[in-house]
């Protein structure tokens, strides 16, 4: 799973996609995701990677990080090449 | 001290800058700004009540001229005195109504006059006519939503069994509604032929995102520019607010290729609808430049200044880059304008 090599997400967390002209706005947390698939890392690795940030039960994390990465989908922000 | 700039006097119409506005100011502020033309302008109005008028920062004098109704010749009348007061060296019309008459005397106005346009020719304007859009998409290998245009009500309901719901029922220049039924296809059809007159178009609805491109193409089968935009905000008359530009490859290359493919001659703003499937379908094909011009020359294509060029038998380089990302948002303000100006407008028809 990747994000879309286009899109640019500012350091407040403001995301463009210029394939749409769509634009968001994320939390720390959401940053931090994008940031993490950006950088090419697997589901997995992104949860191992919040578990040791944030002081959450692995259930609830896996559960939001799923509706996540699904919204993201949703939204067309994941390169479906690369799904 | 010379600026460097080629001095020309440019006509422009399409003043009426309000909600549903005209692309002339848009036209003109692109021109203003040109890095290699010094403008003077010259404004044609059809109304006294026409924003532009009064924007005597962007506009350098104005004549009233004939609505389109009255014919050619009146034009041609009228072009003839305005011409003996100015040089009007182009002439850039922008409204949809103008341009077939425009284009009719546009040889006249050459030959005649000295005053050079940038326009298709008749048959390459009527071909694209979203009457004929269908095949017009065929003939260039643009995928453009299956229609009918029908004349009578009779014609309609047997139009409809073609179709599966809903459908999208036309009017012949301007409105569109979108119709889940055939109780609700018919009514739309009696609404939009009183309106507007007929035919009306009947068409397969396609769902999607709507994204348009401002185009402007050499009549030789190049393409000198080209961006395409997102709308953000739609007023409730359908007219873009606020839009942004977008990157989309496929949809340039679109854009590219049937500019090159009918050699199109001049402006045109490309509607197309990206289905949710990510085909592109061409909705209509306006034949001068959209009320969002001003964007292209926002992300680095000034359109306007390439036509003038172009008029004046130059031949500018095509601009195949632009900034994505970037945004326009309308505003209104109120100009205070002292009576006698109206006044002179109303009665001289200049100012």
């Amino acid at each position: 799973m990747k994000i879309s090599q286009n899109i640019a997400i500012s350091e407040n967390g403001f995301l463009f996609n210029p394939a749409t002209g769509d634009s968001f706005s994320t939390n720390a947390c959401g940053k931090e995701i994008i940031r993490l698939l950006q950088e090419g890392q697997s589901q997995a690795q992104i949860l191992e990677a919040l578990q040791r940030e944030f002081e959450v039960d692995q259930a609830s994390l896996e559960k939001d990080l799923a509706d996540f990465l699904y919204m993201l989908g949703n939204y067309r922000l994941l390169d479906a090449n690369a799904q | 001290m010379s600026s460097g700039r080629t001095p020309c006097t440019v006509a422009v119409s399409g003043l009426n800058n309000i909600d549903s506005p005209g692309p002339g100011m848009p036209v003109i502020r692109a021109l203003r700004e040109s890095s290699n033309l010094e403008v003077r302008i010259v404004g044609l109005s059809y109304d006294s009540l026409e924003p532009g008028l009064y924007m005597h920062d962007l506009v350098d004098k104005s004549y009233q001229i004939p609505l389109p109704s009255a014919g050619t010749e009146a034009l041609l009348e009228r072009l003839k005195y305005i011409q003996s007061i100015e040089q009007i060296d182009v002439l850039i019309p922008n409204f949809d109504a103008e341009l077939h008459n425009f284009i009719r005397i546009a040889p006249l106005l050459r030959d005649s006059l000295r005053i050079k346009t940038f326009l298709p020719d008749l048959a390459d304007f009527d071909a694209r006519h979203k009457a004929v859009l269908f095949e017009y998409g065929q003939q260039h290998g643009v995928l453009v939503p299956k229609s009918h245009t029908v004349f009578t009500l009779m014609e309609f309901h047997r139009a409809l069994e073609a179709y599966t719901y809903p459908v999208v029922v036309k009017g012949k220049y301007y409105d569109a509604q979108i119709a889940y039924s055939a109780d609700e296809a018919v009514s739309a059809f009696y609404k939009i032929s009183a309106k507007w007159g007929l035919p009306v178009l009947l068409q397969e609805h396609v769902r999607g995102t709507e994204v348009n491109v401002t185009v402007l193409g050499d009549g030789t089968g190049s393409c000198i520019g080209a961006v395409p935009m997102r709308k953000l905000y739609i007023t409730d008359k359908g007219k873009a607010w606020a839009g942004v530009s977008i990157e989309d490859e496929a949809l340039m290359q679109l854009s590219r290729t049937l500019i090159e493919s009918s050699r199109w001659k001049g402006p045109c703003e490309l509607e197309f609808m990206r289905s949710e499937e990510g085909e592109y379908y061409l909705m209509e094909m306006n034949p001068r430049f959209p009320a969002w011009v001003y964007l292209a020359f926002g992300c680095g294509q000034n359109h306007p200044e390439a036509l003038v060029q172009m008029a004046m038998g130059h031949r500018p380089e095509p601009m195949t880059k632009y900034r994505v990302g970037h945004m326009f948002i309308r505003y209104s303000q109120d100009l205070i304008v002292p009576m006698e100006e109206f006044e002179k407008i109303s009665t001289l028809g200049e100012l």
